[in-house]
């Protein structure tokens, strides 16, 4: 009986030492900072996955706008279906499929667009329409008082283009333009 | 004005013309930023904070506290009353409020991630996750399964009319959680996923919401959790593989009398886990020769096993391989450029617009390939050794006197504990001669308590 408590003592300390040293390990290379997911425009390719592969039934993902690059163009080709008939907010010319862009008119020429997050499915087109015609200031990024910041994001699994990945939780966005700025300084 | 308008429309069809020629992964700057004549402002761009730290921190503080009572209900109280209710808890918490992420399920992955990936600085909250219940569980038995895991906990809320399973099923299902234990680490360490959250089958209650398979997945769980408790957690979950381990060297398991136990056989039925096994009868000496003869094939058998199944893992790298982004896309590549299919998809195109060389990525193909043959030498190796200790386990056969608990497989859930006429005794509800007077053995046996 004896030997038998001194070979279960020795398995014990062994999981424990072992325990301890994988613990040891992680806590040299851990960081105290949550990290978080999120989507490099630079990469993104519009692909539409974002919208429907977003473990929440309203993605987490949605177009953002980076004001200081917008042209705020009359003719916006994020705005805009590529076909057109009129420079309007008429539901048949525009290319967001859930009306989620505002467009208002500030001095002539020139529009502010604004998006509508609670009708903004994160589908891209906007993002298309901008990047390929425009100056890119609409890009899709992952709203973090949405996301739920799964272990693993069922988005990024599936992105075709590795668009994705974990940031710090004090970076916690990939901004252009001016925008971006607001993350060097801290 | 009308010509500024105009002009912008001819830069817009230029741009018709040229872009498709443009690379599409640089920011453009097309148009000019305006200047404003009135004293419009630009708005600013909101950008939400993530979850603050603090809540970070009281999950684990929550974590601790959980572990800390039910270890406590199960030890001290051995009152299912209080462990039901704690569960409860966790399934609020951890499940529909935490929404099933962080958890120490699927913190293996991570842990497996960073141990082979020094770029990913591994949260200090999954650390604790990971590593707290197998701490607890190395003392006090799996008090975590019991009513801190939510997996566990929606499983435990729909236990309604448990059957046995019978020995040998049990055990033949008992090595389906190894080979996705191995399977697991293997992904998470060449960087080709976490395959726990993309097949956790509650996950879907949780968030409400999940992929139609997925439901169908959950759903068809659940209805078998009625009459097989916890089918997850016996036979899938790969951290209950980590925690039996723990469990099985645990310094202080719960007993299932307080006191003694007196063989009155009451308690036999009552682990819906088949965790309580029956005492064996002495071995007999013929018996014993054979016994020992088959230990030696066995013994002999070893690393037959043991090179079978690992060359049967390495085998399987290319289908295997084939989960991971790089790999699957080097092979869309490959097919496309030998012509044999037209159709690009969203992911060739993209790394065509990249313009990374082929040759690298076949490159990094090749060397995820790799670590996969070597990771499934590895895998199938344990799996085998798994199996070949499984095979000695089934022939020796030990000594035990009286009804007691297989430690690896008890959940220290305490439903078996009320049985115990002993219990009812510690309880005041009989006397303790009433209790002797169930037992089947003249001499009762004290029982070890730490
Ligand atoms: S899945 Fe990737 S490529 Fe597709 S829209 Fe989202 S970020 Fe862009
Ligand atoms: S087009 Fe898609 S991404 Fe852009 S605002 Fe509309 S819903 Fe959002
Ligand atoms: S982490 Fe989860 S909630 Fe957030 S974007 Fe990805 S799938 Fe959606
Ligand atoms: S405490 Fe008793 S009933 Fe519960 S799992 Fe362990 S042996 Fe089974």
């Amino acid at each position: 009986m004896n030997r038998r408590n001194f070979i279960r003592t020795g398995f014990q300390a062994f999981a424990g030492l072992t325990i301890g040293g994988i613990a040891g390990l992680l806590f040299s290379r851990s960081s105290s900072e949550e990290m978080v997911w999120q989507l490099d425009p630079n990469l993104c390719v519009q692909c539409e996955k974002c919208s429907v592969n977003c473990v929440l039934p309203n993605s987490a993902v949605k177009c953002v706008h980076s004001y200081s690059m917008c042209g705020y163009c009359d003719l916006c080709s994020g705005y805009l279906q590529p076909g057109a008939k009129a420079r309007d907010t008429g539901a048949e010319s525009q290319l967001c499929p859930s009306g989620a862009i505002k467009r208002t008119f500030i001095e002539d020429p020139y529009f502010q667009y604004t998006i509508d997050e609670d009708l903004c499915i994160g589908c891209g087109k906007c993002v298309k329409g901008c990047d390929s015609f425009g100056n890119g200031s609409l890009y899709l990024q992952v709203r973090h008082d949405r996301c739920l910041n799964c272990n693993q994001c069922s988005i990024a699994r599936l992105c075709p283009s590795r668009a994705w990945k974990r940031v710090p939780a004090s970076q916690p966005y990939i901004l252009r333009g001016d925008e971006s700025k607001r993350y060097l300084e801290s | 004005m009308r010509q500024r308008t105009r002009l912008l429309k001819i830069i817009f069809v230029f741009f018709l013309l040229v872009v498709p020629s443009l690379d599409l992964s640089q920011v453009r700057e097309r148009f000019p930023k305006p200047d404003f004549q009135t004293d419009y402002v630009r708005p600013n761009l909101i950008t939400p904070a993530t979850r603050s730290p603090i809540l970070e921190y009281m999950d684990i503080f929550v974590l601790v506290a959980v572990l800390f009572l039910v270890t406590y209900s199960a030890h001290k109280q051995r009152s299912r009353r209080q462990i039901f209710l704690l569960m409860v808890f966790s399934l609020v918490y951890f499940g529909f409020y935490r929404k099933g992420c962080v958890c120490s399920v699927g913190a293996i992955q991570n842990v497996s991630y960073a141990l082979f990936t020094s770029a990913y600085a591994i949260p200090f909250t999954v650390i604790a996750f990971f590593v707290l219940p197998l701490i607890f569980t190395l003392f006090y038995g799996r008090t975590f399964c019991a009513a801190v895991c939510p997996l566990g906990a929606i499983q435990d809320a729909v236990v309604l009319k448990p059957t046995k399973v019978p020995a040998w099923l049990a055990n033949v299902l008992g090595v389906i959680p190894y080979i996705y234990l191995g399977l697991v680490l293997l992904f998470a360490a060449t960087g080709a996923g976490f395959i726990i959250c993309q097949y956790d089958p509650f996950i879907g209650f949780f968030r409400f919401g999940a992929s139609f398979g997925m439901v169908i997945f959950g759903l068809s769980m659940l209805l078998l959790g009625t009459v097989v408790a916890r089918p997850y957690c016996r036979f899938l979950c790969p951290y209950g593989v980590l925690l039996s381990w723990m469990s099985r060297l645990s310094k202080w398991h719960v007993k299932i009398t307080p006191t003694e136990c007196n063989n009155c056989r009451l308690c036999e039925e009552s682990c819906p886990f088949g965790a309580i096994k029956k005492p064996s009868e002495t071995v007999h000496l013929e018996n014993r020769q054979a016994e020992i003869k088959r230990l030696a094939v066995l013994f002999v058998l070893l690393p037959v096993v043991l090179i079978g199944t690992g060359w049967i893992g390495s085998r399987l790298n290319i289908p295997l391989s084939r989960q991971h982004f790089t790999v699957s896309l080097a092979e869309e590549i490959l097919l496309e450029n030998s012509g044999k299919r037209t159709e690009m998809t969203d992911a060739t195109t993209a790394f065509r617009a990249a313009g990374k060389p082929t040759e690298e990525l076949f490159e990094e193909a090749r060397i995820i390939q790799d670590k996969f043959k070597v990771g499934g030498w590895i895998v199938g190796g344990f799996i085998g050794l798994i199996i070949w200790i499984k095979l000695i386990n089934a022939f020796i056969r030990r000594k035990q006197p009286e009804y007691y608990i297989d430690t690896g497989m008890c959940l220290s859930c305490a439903r078996c504990f009320s049985y115990c006429p002993y219990e009812q005794v510690r309880l005041g509800i009989i006397t303790p001669e009433e209790a002797d007077k169930l037992g089947t053995r003249k001499v009762k046996i004290k029982q070890f308590r730490a």
